[in-house]
């Protein structure tokens, strides 16, 4: 029963976690004529967010998206599992988040990296 | 086919970015290490020896990822120019994920790095003894841009054994600059390669 004007993809959610360096606000868009402003990486991670869709308003590669992210996926897996360059998967990732299927975290991109990130980084590759 | 969305209720005015539901599973936040090296220097090789899953690879299409190259310029037509990328992933834990992405070695494939070095915590640069000058590129990039990086011999089966030092001369990086040998088929080995670099990282960069 979910659906567009039920469900309310952009209402108040959780404070961010500032004082936590390894945790990013959702980056989300603000509306379908600001799509532009989302900026998506390679590593931008994507995670569905809708358990029902329309599936007739999307196309059938972003039907297989949402079925794809749920569990969390960078642009980069999705455009390799679905074998679509990277550039066309934004285009249609873009659309979702706008629409509010899907929201992308931003990775960390801030130069030079924290020290906490490098950190936590070097104890999960020893871990391997 | 897309429908017209306008009257979509309760949107922010644009420019707020506001934060949006969390899913019901952890969605971690993602960082990445670039592996570069000439061509058949094991950049794959590596990836596929830490990667948590099967590497992946991608069609990167040329013109997406080249607006604004200066000396692209004239082949703005040739849309149907890709290159494969080659990645892997490692949990670091619930909220942090690394992704290893295989850099292009060749040269026509330069206008890549910046997206690829963008926010990326180091570089390992694969090194061919038989080719060493396969790796300049790579190094002259880190050097310019100050990115941690280090260089790793790949220590091929009927290649002479170099000592780093001698390597470290020959290919004329400074002191601060990590060069080891490894064996990048080796999940122990690579995951020393990754080691030497986040540590590098971790260094004061005024070297």
């Amino acid at each position: 029963m979910t659906g567009p004007g039920m469900h309310e993809p952009h209402g108040p959610g959780p404070e961010p976690l500032d004082g936590d360096p390894l945790v990013r606000p959702y980056v989300i868009t603000t509306g379908r004529g600001s799509l532009d402003t989302v900026r998506l990486d390679m590593i931008s991670i994507i995670v569905s967010t809708r358990a029902e869709i329309d599936e007739t308003t999307l196309e059938p590669e972003q039907v297989e998206i949402i079925a794809l992210c749920r569990d969390a996926k960078s642009v980069a897996e999705v455009a390799a599992h679905l074998h679509i360059p990277v550039g066309v998967v934004k285009v249609l990732l873009r659309d979702l988040i706008g629409r509010g299927y899907a929201l992308a975290r931003a990775p960390i991109t801030e130069s030079p990296v924290g020290r906490d990130v490098l950190q936590a980084v070097i104890h999960g590759i020893q871990r391997l | 086919m897309a429908s017209s969305g306008s009257d979509v209720p309760g949107r922010e005015p644009s420019g707020a970015v506001p934060t949006g539901p969390v899913p019901t599973g952890p969605v971690p936040t993602a960082v990445k290490i670039v592996v570069a090296g000439g061509f058949g220097t094991g950049k794959s090789t590596l990836i596929r020896a830490v990667s948590e899953m099967d590497a992946l690879d991608t069609d990167e299409v040329m013109t997406d990822v080249s607006l604004g190259v200066d000396d692209l310029s004239g082949v703005e037509g040739k849309t149907t120019t890709t290159v494969a990328l080659d990645f892997g992933r490692i949990t670091i834990g619930g909220d942090l994920v690394l992704y290893l992405f295989g850099a292009p070695g060749q040269e026509r494939f330069r206008f890549m790095w910046d997206e690829l070095a963008r926010g990326a915590l180091g570089v390992v640069i694969l090194a061919d003894t038989r080719r060493l000058n396969g790796c300049f590129p790579a190094i002259d990039y880190c050097e310019r841009g100050r990115l941690p990086f280090v260089v790793a011999v790949n220590a091929f089966e009927g290649a002479a054994r170099y000592d780093p030092a001698e390597v470290r001369e020959a290919i004329g990086v400074g002191a601060a600059t990590p060069v080891v040998v490894c064996d990048a088929r080796r999940r122990a080995s690579a995951k020393d390669v990754l080691t030497a670099l986040v540590e590098t990282a971790l260094l004061p960069s005024d070297a």
